[in-house]
């Protein structure tokens, strides 16, 4: 297939000349995929943590609810919040539809499950671990959940990666919230679903080793992280 | 608390500029469809539009179909696509105002140069799918409600085929937008029809050609059509009317003319004066 | 929620004695088999206490519904006569068999249980560094606590539970997993532990480690304390069946 060549030789070109639409689509990308990681950290986290620590009835339900949750297909994701965002929609005055913002939202909803079941996993090992020792130093279940956050932050990077993976790499959501508008909502999925619908293959595996590339980019700086911080010790 | 505070500042700056973007000054949300994004017109003319008002655009390309839907939702302030008949409804639903010619261009037969249907060369398209059909050859269709795919459907029935029951078998839905489906068909051998412009722009061609062309029954119509105001009345009449008006005229209409590639024409301008 | 751990867990300067820690008709039942069939045993100011009993006798078990960490289904723990609470937890410091050591430096182990019993932060540094010193590991101060040697990590355990100053000390077989020089530095660092004013409760099955250990041996047979003797009399002549078989060797039913 002489499209490989191709892709090659059109992902090097972009890189080199820095296209300024490049430019563009890779800073929006990493803008809405970050930020919609932040914000489900900041949900996820105490979610995962809770899960973790408390026991509750129902408890079983919500876990398998929230594995459940991580295989939801962003189709579906983007389409509720298409109807939530849509002018007809109950949150429609907010006037989000086809913004940067709206992408995040959809982004958020789908690595929020994600990001709670497996910091939920990480933490309740470590719990499995400390809490026994915690409890005779006469730590309560506050300072315990702080104390299992803190301990376990490297790990936790794990789940936050696993959450930008999945963000930064979906289409479905947030080619219907975002419209792929050029220079607005266009970000490195819905440009390659575009390249590939006018038949450019060999651009549209240009942009997708461009995000490969950024991937491997992120993985590498958060494993560099975890070594430095001292993987052997505190992880 | 101060690590979360740090977090949440953070967080605050990042989505700052997000939030923004969603109330810049000036622009309006065109609500259209993948041929005319796909074909590179839209990137040819809108800027002429916007430096000479101000006004920028953002094109939501979908199906007609999706497209429509969009609209009546109030997710946009101009419809800009090509099935009159469904555009005809919507304005009389009251979702827009009223409903202009635009453009036109027209819809081709593609397949492989090889021609197992054996149905190039011909310039009668219902003829043309009969014999297809008769043929077993694959076909490929769009399969999503589109402006292309309601025609397509018209003219099978005007073949007088059921098309529906080869569904699965050489009848091939694709359920995905026109280079999509163009790529499927290059990749599956089958024929397909799409409209002109975006055949002449894509380029994953492979040994495909144009097998049928110019039966006066694949024209193309494009119409625009501003969203009701007064369904929806965070509409911005003003900004979409200016655009509706500056398509309409002689410049917007020479612009769409002048949108060539490889020195073929791919949209004819035909506003009403 | 914080983050960060540096927050007391509890007010400081909450107290009050723990010793005497007294269980009364303590049963455990699991899967219909009582592991603990109503036992009365108290941990009085002063002796060095070793709970002995061949493996399954329930001495952890004891020695962990002494210290909270599990419910008895029946009977009661008080610790100084009342029952126990969180806050009196520091005075009572517990060592495992297998040391849990948090995800930082030795020297932070220290200070987090110093944090943890509402030790002001002024003394906690010069605190953490005493018990270190006295642990012999001042120069591993810095080191992250996992990757000390198995029985460097004990040996931090019992400074970390040390360092809050309690009355008492529980040990849970804690050189089981340790070769015979790093028992010795254990057994010298609990014996110092105790010279210096602290009671302590060491439960093993190692018959020569409860010679060398015990003023006060509690012999654990079926759930039951089978016997209570001072060391002396234990070793020599035991007043229990079952441990007279132990102490020579046999097989015990």
């Amino acid at each position: 297939m002489q499209d490989f060549g191709a892709a090659f030789g059109e992902a090097f070109r972009l890189l080199v000349s820095l296209d300024p639409d490049l430019v563009e689509i890779v800073a929006l990308s990493l803008r809405v995929s970050l930020g919609a990681v932040l914000a489900a950290a900041a949900i996820g986290l105490p979610i995962g943590a809770a899960l973790a620590v408390a026991r509750f009835p129902g408890r079983g339900v919500a876990l398998v609810a929230l594995n459940s949750l991580m295989g939801l297909p962003p189709v579906v994701v983007g389409l509720l919040v298409y109807l939530a965002l849509s002018r007809a929609g109950p949150l429609g005055p907010l006037g989000l539809l086809y913004t940067p913002a709206a992408m995040m939202i959809a982004q958020m909803i789908l690595v929020v499950p994600i990001i709670a079941a497996v910091s939920r996993q990480t933490i309740e090992d470590m719990k499995e671990e400390y809490e026994e020792q915690l409890r005779v130093l006469g730590v309560g279940p506050s300072g315990m959940v702080a104390t299992l956050l803190w301990d376990a932050r490297f790990s936790l990077l794990t789940a936050l990666l696993a959450g930008f993976g999945r963000a930064i790499a979906e289409v479905g959501a947030v080619i219907i919230v975002g419209g792929n508008i050029n220079h607005v909502t266009r970000v490195m999925t819905t440009a390659i679903a575009l390249e590939t619908s006018k038949g450019d293959l060999a651009l549209a595996l240009g942009l997708g080793l461009i995000l490969l590339g950024l991937a491997i980019t992120v993985n590498a700086a958060v494993m560099l992280l975890r070594r430095t911080a001292g993987h052997a010790a505190f992880a | 608390m101060r690590r979360l505070g740090l977090l949440l500042v953070a967080a605050a700056a990042l989505l700052a500029p997000l939030a923004g973007a969603g109330a810049a000054e000036k622009f309006i949300t065109v609500q259209s469809t993948t041929s005319t994004q796909n074909s590179g017109l839209f990137d040819h003319i809108l800027p002429v539009f916007t430096g000479k008002t101000g006004i920028e655009v953002r094109v939501v390309a979908v199906g007609t179909g999706q497209a429509i839907k969009n609209a009546a939702n109030g997710d946009g302030d101009v419809l800009f696509v090509h099935a009159k008949p469904a555009e005809e409804k919507f304005v009389a639903s009251g979702g827009g105002v009223e409903r202009f010619d635009v453009m036109y261009n027209d819809f081709v037969f593609v397949g492989p140069k090889a021609d197992p249907a054996r149905i190039a060369g011909g310039k009668d398209a219902v003829k043309a799918l009969q014999t297809l059909a008769a043929s077993g050859a694959p076909f490929a269709s769009r399969g999503d409600d589109s402006g292309t795919h309601k025609k397509e459907k018209a003219l099978w029935k005007a073949a007088g085929i059921d098309q529906g029951k080869a569904s699965g078998g050489w009848y091939r839905e694709t359920g995905s937008g026109m280079g999509a489906t163009l790529n499927a068909a290059v990749g599956m051998g089958a024929y397909t029809m799409s409209d002109r412009a975006t055949w002449i722009s894509f380029k994953n061609k492979g040994d495909y050609a144009v097998v049928v062309e110019g039966d006066p029954i694949l024209f193309n119509q494009y119409g625009v059509i501003l969203v009701n105001p007064k369904k929806h009345p965070h509409v911005k009449a003003a900004e979409g009317q200016a655009f509706i008006d500056w398509l309409l005229s002689a410049e917007g209409q020479q612009a769409i003319a002048a949108y060539k590639i490889n020195g073929q024409q791919l949209f004819y301008p035909n506003a009403k004066k | 929620m914080q983050l960060s751990p540096d927050r007391p867990a509890r007010p400081a300067g909450t107290g009050g004695h723990v010793l005497p820690v007294r269980a009364t008709g303590v049963t455990i039942r699991r899967g219909g088999r009582a592991l603990l069939d109503g036992i009365d045993i108290g941990i009085e100011p002063g002796p060095l206490t070793v709970i002995m009993g061949p493996n399954g006798a329930g001495k952890s078990l004891l020695l962990r519904v002494l210290a909270t960490l599990v419910r008895p289904d029946a009977g009661v723990v008080t610790w100084g006569g009342t029952m126990p609470d969180r806050g009196r937890a520091p005075q009572l410091g517990f060592v495992f068999q297998k040391p849990v050591m948090l995800r930082r430096s030795a020297i932070d182990n220290v200070r987090y249980a110093l944090k943890a019993a509402g030790v002001p932060r002024g003394e906690r540094d010069r605190r953490a560094a005493e018990a270190l010193a006295a642990a012999g590991l001042e120069r591993l101060a810095g080191s992250p606590a996992r990757v000390l040697s198995g029985g460097e990590q004990q040996r931090l355990a019992i400074a970390r539970a040390l360092a809050t100053g309690p009355e008492v000390l529980l040990l849970d077989e804690p050189t089981a997993n340790l070769d015979p020089a790093a028992t010795l530095a254990i057994e010298t660092q609990v014996q110092a532990a105790h010279r210096a004013g602290t009671t302590v409760v060491f439960v093993t099955h190692d018959l020569g480690q409860a010679r060398r250990l015990a003023d006060d041996v509690a012999f654990v047979h079926h759930g039951r304390v089978a016997e209570r003797t001072p060391a002396h009399r234990f070793f020599s002549a035991p007043s229990s069946e079952a441990a007279t078989a132990f102490i020579e060797g046999r097989l015990i039913p």
